[in-house]
């Protein structure tokens, strides 16, 4: 097992920084009426979050100078996160809609 | 300062009055449908005002929310009065609601600049304000219909961040 697990590693690493595409997740964040749920995500580089939103308002998933992704009454939207850090973000159009997501190397 | 405080000052007591004026019969869910359909186009009429007259970004996107997010309220509540087969029923609430506004909205048209853009967001903070207030202790608690009931307390909910929303561009503004 042990073994496996670096050989994959070490295939990984060869195929030059693609960030285990394998094993990227899809990490999903309801709204509903106006609040982001879960609030607090922690995701990894390569990871997709995928809001759905249930109300039938206009919101966004806006990080100040970063991702602004527009999120249409009663769709979805996604957004790959491609770098680690820790971000606040907000809805633009009602700014005491608040979420954090924590991404991981 | 002291013509916007009198005008919100008498929207206070017009919405008072006009809850007092009900007495204990609480307004019927056609009446309530009336009134909070009559306060989204209110705010919806302010925000094209706005739009027209404001120079400021802040301001007219602020404006621009508005528009969307009353335009979207409204059109649930219309969509609910015609499943439930409710008629809309005109009341002083409303006729109070709709006078107030044309007041107001005569009284922006002679303002300009940054002027304007006070006036007109001190004016929704106050607005807001009253409608919440309207919703959480009236309308809401009379609301018989629970899809009324649940449409009420999401529009409360999407107002206190209007509201919250107001004072934020009010204290940029400054």
């Amino acid at each position: 097992m042990f073994t496996s697990r670096a050989a994959i590693a070490a295939l990984s690493m060869g195929a030059a920084a693609v960030a285990a595409p394998s094993q990227a997740e899809t990490i999903e964040v309801t709204i509903d009426r106006l609040v982001y749920s879960p609030a607090e995500i922690e995701a990894k580089v390569g990871d997709e979050i995928e809001w759905i939103n249930r109300d039938a308002l206009v919101h966004t998933a806006t990080v100040k100078g970063g991702a602004d992704v527009i999120l249409a009454a009663r769709k979805s939207a996604r957004l790959l996160l491609q770098e680690p850090g820790s971000f606040d973000y907000i809805c633009r159009y009602h700014p005491n809609m608040k979420g954090h997501i924590t991404v991981r190397p | 300062m002291t013509i916007r405080l009198t005008t919100a000052a008498a929207v206070a007591a017009l919405l008072l009055g006009a809850s007092g004026a009900f007495g204990n019969d609480k307004p019927t869910d056609p009446q309530i449908a009336h009134i909070a359909y009559t306060a989204g186009v209110i705010d919806i009429e302010a925000a094209k005002q706005a739009i027209a007259t404001s120079k400021n970004r802040t301001v007219v996107e602020f404006a621009e929310s508005m528009l969307r997010d009353h335009d979207s309220v409204n059109k649930q509540a219309l969509d609910l009065v015609k499943k439930l087969n409710v008629t809309p029923e005109d009341n002083d609430t409303s006729k109070s609601l709709s006078q107030a506004a044309e007041t107001k909205r005569q009284e922006l048209a002679e303002l300009k600049g940054a002027e304007f853009d006070r006036a007109y967001i001190e004016h929704e903070i106050a607005y807001h304000k009253q409608v919440n207030g309207a919703l959480e202790t009236l309308l809401i608690p009379s609301a018989q219909n629970a899809e009324l009931k649940s449409l009420l307390e999401t529009g409360l909910k999407l107002f206190q961040g209007h509201e919250q929303h107001a004072e934020h561009v009010a204290a940029e503004l400054k």
